[in-house]
C-alpha cells in the first residue's frame, strides 16, 4: 500500500515541486553539492573501469604499471584462458544452474506463498505470518544451519544453492503487500464463473502483475548468480563451486588454485599475469549483472522494493 | 465444531496447497535448524547426532567464556557495528538530501544510476576491486608514490581495516540506502514546501522543516532494524576483505565461528553457544531500540 503511494508521487511531484525553485540562480551551494556528487560518481566508477582495464591488458603493460586510466593494451589472452580452462567452465555451468532453476523456484514458492499470504479469512493464516516474520529476526545460526543440511544429504549437493533459499522473506512481503493493492473485484467475477484460487492465480493475478513479478524475478536472479557462500560452505568437491566462490579462492590463494589446475592449458609459457587472470573472471562474474542492471534499475527506481518496509 | 473446522479446511483446500511449498520451506530451512540449538547445552557427537548427544548443561557457554578470542571478536563487532551506525547510516540521509537538491531531473536520476550499481555487485567481487586498487601495486599506492609519500599496506595494516571496511561499506551501499529516504521525500506533498517558501523559507530552512520531518520516521525504523543487527557485523564484507593480519581489529563474531568450528576446532557444540549467544542478543537489541525509538515519539516497528 505504501509502496503504490511513493511510486505515484515520485513520478508525479518534482515537477510541481521545484517550481517555485527552478528560477533561483546556481549558488554556492549548487556548486557544493555537483561537486560532492561528481567526485562520488568518478569514485564509483574508477575502481570499475580500472579492473576491466587490467582484464584486457598484457604482462608487458603490466609490469610498465601503464594500465591505470589509459587503455594501453587490448588483450584478450586471459579471456582466452578462461574459456579453455575446464576448472572456470564448470563453475560458470554451476552459477548458470543455480541461477535458472534457483531463480524459478525461487518465483514459484514466492508468488503462490505470496498469493495466499495477501488472502484473509483462512485459518491459521495469522500463525503462519507470525512463523514468517520471525524468521527475520531469530535463526539458529550456522552451526545447527550446518548439520541440518547435512542430515538433509544437501552437502557436496548443488541444490543446496537453491532449496535453502527458495525463499527471501523481504521479497516475499513485497509480494503480500503487492497483491493486497489489487481490486478484489476482479477475482470475485472469476469466482462467479466457477474457477477456483488455482486458476485465479495463473489466469488474472500473474498477468496483472508482471511488472512486480519481473521485478522480483530480477532481484532473485541477481541474487542467484551473487551466490558464493553456500559454495565455500558445503562444497568440498570443487567441480561444484559456483563461479563466484572460484573467484574467491583465487584471490586469497591464487598458487594454490592454480597448481590444484591441471590442465593441457600451459600457464608458464603463457603471457598471462595473476592479476590479469583475476581481474578478467571477475569481469566475467561481474558481467550479466552490469547487463541486467539497466531493467533492474527502470523498476527499482519507482519505488518498488521500497514502499513496503513496513509490511 | 469438528465438522464445521473440516468443511473451513475443504473450503480452503486450494488455498493451503498453494502455500504447501512455503511452509515447507520455512519449516525445512527456517525452523528444522533452530532445533539445533540444543546443541549450545550439549557435548556434540556426530555419531549420536543432536539428539542423541549427551546434555552438559551450561558448559559450553563457560568455556566459550574462557576464549580470549571469543571477547576479542565480541569487541570487534561491537565497535564496527557502532562505527556503522556512526559514520554509514548518517552518509545515506545526507546523499539523499544531496541528490535531492539537483534540480535537473535527468542528472538526479543520472546520480542514482551510478550510486545504486556496487550494490548488485558481491562482496567477492568487490574484494577483488580493492586488492587491486588498494594492493601494493594498485592505483592508489602508484598514486601515492608518484606524489613522493611512502606506499601504504592498506590491506594487512590492522588500524587501518575498520577504516577500510566503513568506506568500502558507505562506497558499495550508500546509494542503494538513499534511495528508501528520496521515496519517502518524493512523497512529500508539494504544498508544504510552497507554503514554506511563502513564508520566507531559505533553501535550508525548508530542508530542516519540511524534508527533515518527512523522513525521521524511515531513518528512525532503518536504526532499529540496524541496532538489531549489530550482533552480525556484516560478515559479507569482513569474510571477503579481513586475513590473519587484521584478526586483531577485524575479527567478528560470525567470522569467529566460522573459523573455530570448521578450522580450529573448538567444536560444535561451543560455536552452536556463541550463535545462540549472539541471537539472543540481537533480539533483545532489537527489542530496546524498538522501546527506545517509540519513547521518543517515533513510529517503531511495530
Amino acid at each position: 500500500m505504501e509502496s503504490n503511494t511513493t511510486a505515484t508521487a515520485a513520478q508525479s511531484s518534482p515537477e510541481v515541486r521545484q517550481g517555485p525553485r527552478r528560477r533561483r540562480k546556481f549558488s554556492i551551494a549548487d556548486f557544493v553539492i555537483h561537486f560532492v556528487l561528481i567526485l562520488l560518481t568518478i569514485c564509483t566508477i574508477l575502481p570499475f573501469y580500472n579492473v576491466v582495464l587490467m582484464s584486457f591488458s598484457n604482462t608487458a603493460a603490466i609490469s610498465k604499471q601503464l594500465v591505470y586510466l589509459v587503455p594501453t593494451t587490448f588483450d584478450l589472452s586471459a579471456y582466452s584462458y578462461i574459456l579453455h580452462e575446464p576448472r572456470f567452465l564448470k563453475a560458470l555451468l554451476v552459477t548458470l544452474f543455480v541461477t535458472v532453476v534457483g531463480t524459478s523456484i525461487n518465483m514459484l514458492v514466492t508468488v503462490t506463498g505470496a498469493f495466499v499470504m495477501s488472502k484473509t479469512g483462512f485459518p491459521g493464516r495469522k500463525i503462519v505470518m507470525s512463523g514468517i516474520i520471525f524468521t527475520m529476526f531469530f535463526n539458529g545460526g550456522l552451526i545447527p544451519f550446518y548439520l541440518t543440511m547435512k542430515n538433509l544429504h544437501l552437502i557436496n549437493n548443488l541444490l543446496v544453492m537453491v532449496l535453502p533459499v527458495a525463499v527471501n522473506t523481504f521479497y516475499l512481503i513485497i509480494c503480500i503487500a503487492f497483491f493486497r493493492t489489487l481490486p478484489a473485484a476482479l477475482e470475485e467475477s472469476a469466482k462467479i464463473d466457477g474457477a477456483n484460487e488455482l486458476q485465479v492465480l495463473v489466469k488474472i493475478i500473474v498477468p496483472i502483475s508482471m511488472p512486480m513479478i519481473a521485478t522480483i524475478t530480477l532481484f532473485y536472479a541477481v541474487d542467484r548468480w551473487n551466490e558464493w557462500w553456500y559454495g565455500v560452505l558445503f562444497m568440498t568437491n570443487v567441480n561444484l563451486l559456483p563461479m563466484q566462490a572460484l573467484l574467491r579462492e583465487l584471490l586469497t590463494n591464487y598458487a594454490q588454485v592454480l597448481s590444484s589446475i591441471t590442465t593441457s592449458v600451459q600457464l608458464q609459457n603463457s603471457d598471462l599475469q595473476p592479476e590479469m587472470l583475476k581481474m578478467a573472471v571477475l569481469v566475467v562474474s561481474a558481467l550479466p549483472i552490469v547487463c541486467l542492471y539497466p531493467f533492474l534499475q527502470k523498476y527499482f527506481a519507482k519505488g518498488v522494493m521500497i514502499g513496503s518496509v513496513k509490511g | 465444531m469438528g465438522k464445521s473446522i473440516g468443511k473451513e479446511l475443504y473450503k480452503f483446500r486450494y488455498l493451503y496447497l498453494l502455500l504447501l511449498p512455503t511452509l515447507l520451506y520455512y519449516a525445512l530451512f527456517q525452523y528444522l535448524p533452530m532445533y539445533g540449538v540444543l546443541l549450545a547445552f550439549k557435548d556434540f557427537h556426530i555419531r549420536e547426532g543432536i539428539l542423541g548427544s549427551p546434555w552438559i548443561g551450561l558448559s559450553n557457554f563457560k568455556e566459550l567464556v574462557g576464549q580470549s578470542d571469543f571477547w576479542k571478536a565480541f569487541w570487534n563487532t561491537v565497535y564496527i557495528s557502532c562505527g556503522r551506525i556512526i559514520f554509514e547510516f548518517p552518509v545515506a540521509i545526507i546523499l539523499a538530501l544531496m541528490i535531492n537538491e539537483v534540480a535537473r531531473e535527468k542528472l538526479k536520476k543520472f546520480y542514482q544510476t551510478v550510486y545504486t550499481f556496487p550494490h548488485f555487485i558481491s562482496w567477492v567481487i568487490i574484494s577483488g576491486i580493492m586488492f587491486n586498487f588498494l594492493g601494493s601495486a594498485g592505483v592508489l599506492n602508484e598514486l601515492l608514490a608518484l606524489l613522493g609519500f611512502e606506499k601504504v599496506t592498506f590491506l594487512t595494516d590492522p588500524s587501518l581495516f575498520r577504516p577500510i571496511v566503513f568506506i568500502s561499506s558507505i562506497w558499495k551501499e550508500v546509494g542503494w540506502s538513499a534511495i528508501i529516504y528520496l521515496a519517502a521525500i518524493a512523497g512529500i506533498n508539494p504544498e508544504l514546501y510552497e507554503a514554506a517558501y511563502v513564508d520566507g523559507a531559505g533553501r535550508f530552512q525548508q530542508l530542516l522543516s519540511v524534508t527533515w520531518p518527512s523522513i525521521r520516521g524511515t531513518a528512525g525504523i532503518l536504526l532499529i532494524l540496524a541496532v538489531g543487527n549489530a550482533m552480525n557485523g556484516g560478515f559479507d564484507q569482513i569474510f571477503n576483505l579481513y586475513n590473519p593480519g587484521v584478526y586483531s581489529t577485524g575479527d567478528i563474531i560470525d567470522t569467529y565461528v566460522y573459523r573455530s568450528a570448521f578450522d580450529s576446532g573448538l567444536g560444535f557444540g561451543v560455536t552452536t553457544a556463541i550463535g545462540l549467544f549472539k541471537a539472543v542478543l540481537n533480539f533483545a537489541l532489537l527489542y530496546s531500540a524498538n522501546f527506545i525509538v517509540k519513547r521518543l515519539g517515533g513510529e517503531g516497528l511495530v
